[in-house]
C-alpha cells in the first residue's frame, strides 16, 4: 500500500471513530472501548480491497462474510456499513431506539450487510464455520472446486472464555478450513477488568497452534499490517488462519484507552464533546475546523 | 343431545378407522418400530430429492438413524462431535447460506445443552435449522433420569419463530421430518428410543398444524395425546368404550402452531379434556393446550405426564406405569374429570 492510500484509510477509521461517539451519545447506552479499539480493522476490512461485497446488492452469493461473535461492539460495524454504502449514514444516530434497525447487539439481516445475530459470546465462529461449509459443499459440486467466498470472524479476547469457542477451535482445525480467517481483538479487557485478571487467555498462540492453526500476530492499528495480514491469511491453504490484533481499548480517545470501565458504558454529552475534539484534532496535533 | 351413545359412535369410528389407521393397531403383534427410525429413513429420501439437505451430529450418528444418510451423502455429512453447542452455530450458519440442515442429537444435549444457540443463532434469525431431539420421555429407560429428555417441549415451544412437531409414531416421524424441511423457520421434531406400536397408516394424512381425531367412541371426554403414548390413549378409549365411557382421542402431533380449532372444537363438544404426553406437565402439550383452552373455552382439564419429578432406570413400560403414564393411568383420568364436567 503507498502511504497516500495508508492516510486514507486512517481518515476514514478516524470519521468511523466519530461517527462511534455520536450514536453512543444519541443512544444513551452502549459499549465505547471495543468499537473504537477495531475502528482500524473494520476499515481495513470494508476499504482496504479486502472483501468482496456490493452494498447494492448486499446478499449476493459471492460475498465475503463477516460474522461479527461480539455483537457488543457493533457500532464500528453499522458506522462502517453506512460509510461502505450499505444503508443511510443519518441511520447511525437511530442506535437503540425503538422501531429502528440498528439494534443494541446485531440481527441476523435486519440491516444490509449484518450477516449474522452475535451477542452472547461465543457463537459466531461456529456460524462462521456453517458458511465455510455451506460454500464448500457448493464448490464441490461446481466446476472451479474452490469456494466462492472467504469468510471473516471478528472475536473479542475475553469471548474465548466460552466454552463453545474451542468446540469451534477443534472443528475447524480438524478440518482445514483454510477459506477461514478469524480476527481476533486483543484489547485485554472485559468488563470485570483485564483479561489476564479475570480468566488468564495467555499463550494464545500456543493454544491456536495446537489446535492446528496458522496464527498471525499484528499490531491492530496499523492499516499496512492488517491488510498484509489478511492477504497472508488469504495464501494459508493448509488449515484455518487466526490473526491476533493488539489493539488499545477505546483508541483515539485518551481518557477511555486502558480504561476496562469504558467496556461497557456510553460517553455523556461533555465527555463525547472532549472525546469527539481529540479525534478531530488528532489528539492536538491539528486544529480542527468544527472548533 | 349432548351426549351420543357410545355405540353409534363407536360404530361410525369402526368403519372410518381404516383411513387412518394401521388396521393391526389392537392386535397383539402390531409392528413395533422406533420414531427415530422414521426420521432416519425420511432423511435419506429428503437428501435424494434436496442437495440442500445436511446432516449434522455429534457423535450420534447411529442411535439418531443418520447413518445412512452419512454413507449415502458423505459431502453433506457433518460430525461434530461431542460439541453440541458448536453443532448448533454451524447449522445456523449453513442455514444462513441457504443449506437445510437436521441437527441430530439427544434431546437432552440438543436443545438441551444447545439452548442458548438455538435461541440467539437459530431462533432470532428464523434460519430453517430442523432439531432432531431423540431419546425424549422416561421411555428411554435403562439409561435413567440423565438421558431422558423431559423438558425439551417446553424450552422449544416457548422460543418465537418455533414450530415443535411430535409424532405418534415412526411412519408419522417420516412424514414429518420431510414436512418440517419445507418450513422456512426454525423445527423441533421429538423423538423416542425405543419401538412403539405402528399406529397410523403409510398413506394416512399428516399436515404440520392439523390435529387429527383417531378415534371417536363418545363425547363423554376428550383425550389429547402427543408422541407414542396416542397408542396408549386409544388402548385405554377401546377399554373405556366397553365400560360404558365413549372419549374422543385427538394425536396433537403438532404443539406449535397448535390447532386451535380442534382443540376448541373436541373441548366444546366433550366438556372436558384429558392430555397425555411423555414431558413434564409444567409447560408441556398439556401446557399448551390449557393456555388455548383457558383463552378461549375453559373445560376442566386433567394432565397426563410427568409431575414435576425426575424419573429413574428401570424398563420402559415399568417407568410409564411407575409415573402415572399408563393406560390405567389415562382411564382413571379420563373417569376423574367426567366427574368435573359443568353440567350444560
Amino acid at each position: 500500500m503507498t502511504d497516500e492510500q495508508i492516510k486514507k484509510l486512517e481518515e476514514k477509521a478516524n470519521e468511523i471513530r466519530q461517527d462511534i461517539i455520536k450514536m453512543l451519545l444519541a443512544a444513551g447506552s452502549g459499549h465505547s472501548a471495543g468499537p473504537l479499539g477495531m475502528a482500524d480493522v473494520f476499515t481495513a476490512l470494508y476499504f482496504g480491497q479486502v472483501l468482496k461485497y456490493d452494498p447494492e446488492n448486499p446478499w449476493v452469493e459471492d460475498r465475503d462474510r463477516i460474522i461479527l461473535s461480539n455483537g457488543h461492539i457493533c457500532p464500528v460495524w453499522y458506522a462502517t456499513l453506512a460509510h461502505a454504502g450499505f444503508f443511510p449514514h443519518e441511520e447511525l444516530l437511530t442506535l437503540r431506539k425503538l422501531n429502528g434497525r440498528l439494534q443494541g447487539h446485531p440481527h441476523y439481516r435486519e440491516l444490509p450487510g449484518v450477516e449474522n445475530t452475535g451477542g452472547p459470546l461465543g457463537q459466531g465462529l461456529s456460524q462462521a464455520i456453517g458458511h465455510v461449509l455451506a460454500g464448500r459443499m457448493d464448490a464441490s459440486t461446481s466446476s472451479a472446486q474452490v469456494p466462492k467466498f472467504r469468510v471473516y470472524c471478528l472475536m473479542s479476547d475475553a469471548e474465548l472464555q466460552e466454552g463453545q469457542n474451542w468446540e469451534a477451535i477443534m472443528f475447524a482445525g480438524k478440518n482445514n478450513l483454510h477459506n477461514l480467517t478469524a480476527i481476533i481483538d486483543r484489547n485485554n479487557i472485559q468488563i470485570d477488568g483485564f483479561t489476564e485478571d479475570v480468566m488468564p487467555l495467555e499463550n494464545l498462540v500456543n493454544k491456536f497452534t495446537a489446535f492446528n492453526w496458522s496464527v498471525i500476530e499484528i499490531n491492530g492499528h496499523d492499516m499496512a499490517e492488517i491488510v498484509a495480514a489478511i492477504g497472508k491469511a488469504k495464501s494459508i491453504f493448509e488449515n484455518p488462519t487466526v490473526i491476533i490484533a493488539h489493539t488499545i481499548p477505546g483508541k483515539g480517545v485518551d481518557f477511555m484507552q486502558w480504561k476496562p470501565e469504558w467496556h461497557g458504558k456510553p460517553p455523556k454529552a461533555d465527555e463525547a464533546k472532549n472525546a469527539l475534539h481529540q479525534l478531530r484534532t488528532l489528539g492536538g496535533k491539528i486544529r480542527s475546523e468544527h472548533e | 343431545m349432548r351426549y351420543t351413545s357410545c355405540g353409534l359412535w363407536a360404530a361410525k369410528f369402526e368403519a372410518s378407522m381404516n383411513k387412518f389407521l394401521n388396521p393391526k393397531l389392537f392386535d397383539k403383534d402390531v409392528e413395533q418400530i422406533p420414531t427415530r427410525n422414521g426420521y432416519g429413513e425420511g432423511v435419506v429420501e429428503l437428501g435424494e430429492k434436496n442437495k440442500d439437505v445436511v446432516v449434522l451430529t455429534g457423535d450420534l450418528k447411529e442411535s439418531t438413524r443418520v447413518e445412512e444418510f452419512a454413507k449415502r451423502f458423505p459431502e453433506r455429512f457433518i460430525e461434530c462431535g461431542v460439541a453440541e453447542q458448536n453443532m448448533m452455530g454451524i447449522a445456523a450458519g449453513l442455514a444462513a447460506a441457504g443449506k437445510i440442515p437436521f441437527v441430530s442429537s439427544y434431546a437432552v444435549f440438543s436443545p438441551g445443552r444447545s439452548w442458548d444457540q438455538l435461541r440467539v443463532s437459530v431462533c432470532y434469525s428464523n434460519l430453517n435449522v430442523n432439531i432432531v431431539g431423540a431419546h425424549t420421555g422416561v421411555s428411554v429407560g435403562p439409561d435413567g433420569v440423565t438421558h431422558q429428555a423431559l423438558e425439551d417441549i417446553a424450552i422449544t415451544r416457548v422460543l418465537p419463530n418455533m414450530t415443535v412437531v411430535v409424532p405418534c409414531d415412526a411412519i408419522q416421524a417420516k412424514k414429518a421430518t420431510q414436512a418440517i424441511a419445507g418450513i422456512p423457520g426454525p423445527c423441533y421434531l421429538r423423538l423416542t428410543r425405543e419401538p412403539t406400536s405402528v399406529i397410523t397408516a403409510l398413506d394416512s394424512f399428516f399436515e404440520i398444524g392439523k390435529a387429527q381425531i383417531l378415534a371417536e367412541y363418545g363425547q363423554d371426554a376428550a383425550i389429547v395425546a402427543c408422541g407414542p403414548l396416542v397408542y396408549q390413549s386409544l388402548v385405554a378409549a377401546k377399554e373405556l368404550e366397553k365400560e360404558g365411557v365413549g372419549v374422543i382421542v385427538v394425536n396433537n402431533h403438532t404443539i406449535k402452531p397448535m390447532d386451535v380449532g380442534m382443540i376448541m372444537k373436541v373441548a366444546r363438544n366433550c366438556g372436558v379434556v384429558v392430555t397425555v404426553e411423555e414431558h413434564q406437565v409444567m409447560g408441556g402439550m398439556g401446557s399448551a393446550v390449557a393456555e388455548v383452552l383457558a383463552k378461549n373455552y375453559p373445560v376442566p382439564m386433567e394432565m397426563i405426564g410427568m409431575q414435576d419429578c425426575f424419573g429413574e432406570s428401570g424398563q420402559p413400560e415399568e417407568l410409564l406405569e411407575k409415573y402415572g403414564m399408563s393406560v390405567a393411568a389415562i382411564k382413571k383420568a379420563v373417569k376423574n374429570v367426567i366427574k368435573r364436567k359443568v353440567p350444560s
